[in-house]
């Protein structure tokens, strides 16, 4: 590996890191759809700060384009106040004024600004490593790992710092604002350092990567764990993971860096989705399945337990009386033999005395639908598990 | 019961959008009532306590908790917000959730500790989920997502506790234990005020009672105003209730 290899992937980590803090916190609030309005709409911000620092680098570039993120946010929540549109309308209304009015500013200036659309879109972090801090002539770098570095190492602070804070504010804003901790400063704060995050990542990977990294990421750790520290560090690992990757494909591809990175993130989102086990969709349809086969199951014990009479227990019988296929006649009686619910001998099936109290258990509580009988239940038998 | 006044509501008017959901409302809460708040669907309860709490601000009259501005109070009162307003598919535990209840004595940044993680615990105890508290809050039912709630309010200490419909979707065991919790916070002397739904257990599970829609019908002792002339006034229609006190 060269060196502005190493630097690339290096600046591509960092920023996915730096986008999946703030991005973790987007989600949770169900607020994905702003991070995409900030990122579209900071574009006049970081147009008119270059025309006054010409340096794409400059902290007040950074902090001037950070504004107007905070003017979308503000902009947005006026609009859904007066309660004549609702939040993604509003936000389908702000973004792309704000966004074309960028797109105008560039082309107006387009022969003196080396700015153009296809590099706000999608970024240029092929190029980053060209661009370096020197101090004094030693080389410390390329500026963008300077930039999004100190970015990345605010944003951790602030998580350590108010890791509480950000936790109650999005569970429960009510009782943040009770117990004396605005939400609003927190709500603002966030804001704020998704829009600082994300001036500062556009330069590396343009504005659609940087909602890719601040809300796939995330997306996928909510999938997978039910603590919000693990959502965290594996939305990080994630995010480094798509831009390392990303950053290979580009390079046998001969492809976009920002492009390949979305697709690495794309496709790893489907395979979370397909295969988390619990909240993926197989384990889903599987569960589904699952209680189809006990919704069975129970059908047939019940039937055992009406029953006394041999013929109506014989195993042939079971098939035309319930009205099954052979196929899930089997399924439902090994189910009930390997749980110790029912005996067969000589073809002739008996309730075992397990089976016979899970039966009346079962069918008392889908009569009385009482949430404490459940509880039990879930714990002693199978059934109704999940 | 002592003279004291815990909340005192003046001339307060709450408006969405310019339009009045709380119009010139009076109350005065005495200290160590178990108060409900009874009235139709939309009839400014959660926004009356919202109010109190400061959540919400009116656009005339002030609310004050002993004596004083809520701003100056908060650690001398616990909320229990209604269940539906918070997200239970949140990241997090039983245990955590209830932990929550100690931030505000903590104050900004500082991290909670062994103490706070005792309190917590010993809230679960008495509301009878300890055996939960490691379970991620969206595999708990209904019932004890609301005794979750009730321990969170719990762990603050507090001296008065608002309770948005504690009681909604909770099975009877849970609605006794819940309340059985209540009548012990007033026993100890403190203040308890909850919306509440069910008109029929009012004579039994409180002793104080506002009647609201959009203004205040009624506040007082149950055994004096709990009759069909406030209830008609509240609900607007001819009520009669078979309730014996
Ligand atoms: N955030 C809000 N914005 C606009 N209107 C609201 C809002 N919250 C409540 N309302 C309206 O205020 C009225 C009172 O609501 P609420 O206090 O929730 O009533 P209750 O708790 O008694 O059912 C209702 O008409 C409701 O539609
Ligand atoms: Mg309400």
């Amino acid at each position: 590996m060269t060196s502005a290899q190493i630097e690339i992937q290096l600046i591509a980590s960092l920023v996915a890191i730096a986008c999946a803090i703030p991005g973790t916190f987007l989600v949770l609030r169900k607020m994905a759809m702003i991070s995409d309005a900030i990122s579209h709409s900071i574009l006049p911000g970081i147009v008119a700060g270059f025309f006054l620092t010409h340096d794409l680098n400059s902290p007040w570039l950074i902090l001037l384009a950070a504004v107007t993120g905070i003017i979308t946010v503000f902009l947005v929540e006026f609009i859904q106040k007066t309660g004549l549109v609702k939040e993604d309308t509003a936000i389908g209304l702000v973004f792309p004024a704000l966004f074309s009015i960028g797109v105008i500013m560039i082309a107006k200036n387009a022969n003196d600004v080396h700015l153009d659309v296809d590099a706000v879109l999608l970024g240029e972090l092929a190029f980053a490593p060209f661009d370096r801090l020197e101090v004094n002539g030693t080389d410390l770098g390329p500026k963008s790992l300077w930039v999004i570095g100190c970015i990345l190492l605010i944003t951790v602070a602030l998580l350590i710092t108010f890791f509480k804070e950000l936790k109650l504010s999005t569970f429960d804003k009510g009782l943040a604002a009770t117990l004396g901790f605005s939400p609003v400063i927190m709500h603002y704060g966030l804001m704020a350092t998704a829009s600082v995050t994300t001036v500062g990542a556009f330069d590396a990977v343009g504005a659609i990567l940087v909602v890719a990294l601040m809300i796939a990421p995330p997306a996928m750790a909510y999938l997978l764990t039910t603590d919000l520290k693990k959502m965290l560090i594996l939305s990080v690992i994630f995010g480094v993971i798509g831009a390392i990757a990303g950053y290979w494909v580009a390079h046998w591809l001969d492809a976009s860096i920002a492009g390949s990175m979305t697709s690495v993130l794309g496709v790893l989102f489907l395979l979370v989705y397909l295969f988390a086990p619990g909240k993926g969709l197989i384990s889903v349809l599987y569960r589904q399945k699952r209680q189809r086969v006990e919704v069975h199951l129970l059908t047939f014990l019940l039937h055992l337990q009406n029953h006394e009479e041999e013929s109506e227990r014989h195993v042939n019988h079971l098939n035309e009386h319930i009205n099954w296929q052979k196929v899930r006649s089997k399924s439902v009686l090994d189910l009930a033999l390997k749980n110790n619910m029912i005996t067969i001998e000589d073809d002739i099936i008996s309730l075992t005395k397990k089976g016979k109290s899970f039966t009346s258990e079962a069918i008392d509580y889908i009569i009385t639908n009482k949430n404490a009988a459940i509880e039990e239940m879930k714990d002693r038998f199978f059934l109704f598990r999940g | 019961m002592s003279e004291k006044i815990a909340i005192s509501v003046d001339d307060l008017t709450v408006a969405y959008n310019y339009k009045p959901v709380l119009w010139d409302i009076d109350l005065s809460i005495p200290e160590g009532v178990l108060m409900a708040i009874v009235g139709p669907n939309g009839a400014g309860k959660s926004t009356l306590i919202k109010s109190i709490l400061d959540i919400i601000k009116p656009i005339a009259g002030s609310v004050k908790i002993f004596g004083k501005p809520y701003k100056k109070q908060h650690e001398h009162v616990a909320y229990v917000p209604q269940k539906g307003s918070v997200d239970w598919d949140f990241p997090t535990t039983a245990l955590d959730v209830v932990m929550m209840g100690t931030y505000g004595s903590l104050g900004w940044i500082k991290r909670p500790g062994q103490k706070q993680k005792k309190a917590a615990l010993e809230a679960l105890e008495k509301v009878g989920m300890l055996e939960f508290k490691s379970r991620q809050i969206s595999q708990l039912s209904g019932g004890q997502q609301q005794r979750i709630f009730l321990a969170r309010a719990l762990v603050q200490n507090s001296s008065i506790y608002l309770m948005d419909e504690p009681f909604q979707g909770v099975d009877a065991t849970t609605e006794k234990a819940i309340i059985n919790i209540l009548k012990e916070l007033r026993k100890a002397g403190k203040t308890v005020i909850v919306v509440h739904h069910d008109l029929q257990t009012v004579p039994e599970y409180f002793d104080w009672v506002t009647f609201l829609n959009v203004k205040k019908i009624a506040t007082g002792p149950v055994k004096d105003i709990f009759n069909d002339d406030n209830l008609t006034k509240t609900y607007g229609i001819n009520y009669k209730v078979s309730i014996q006190q």
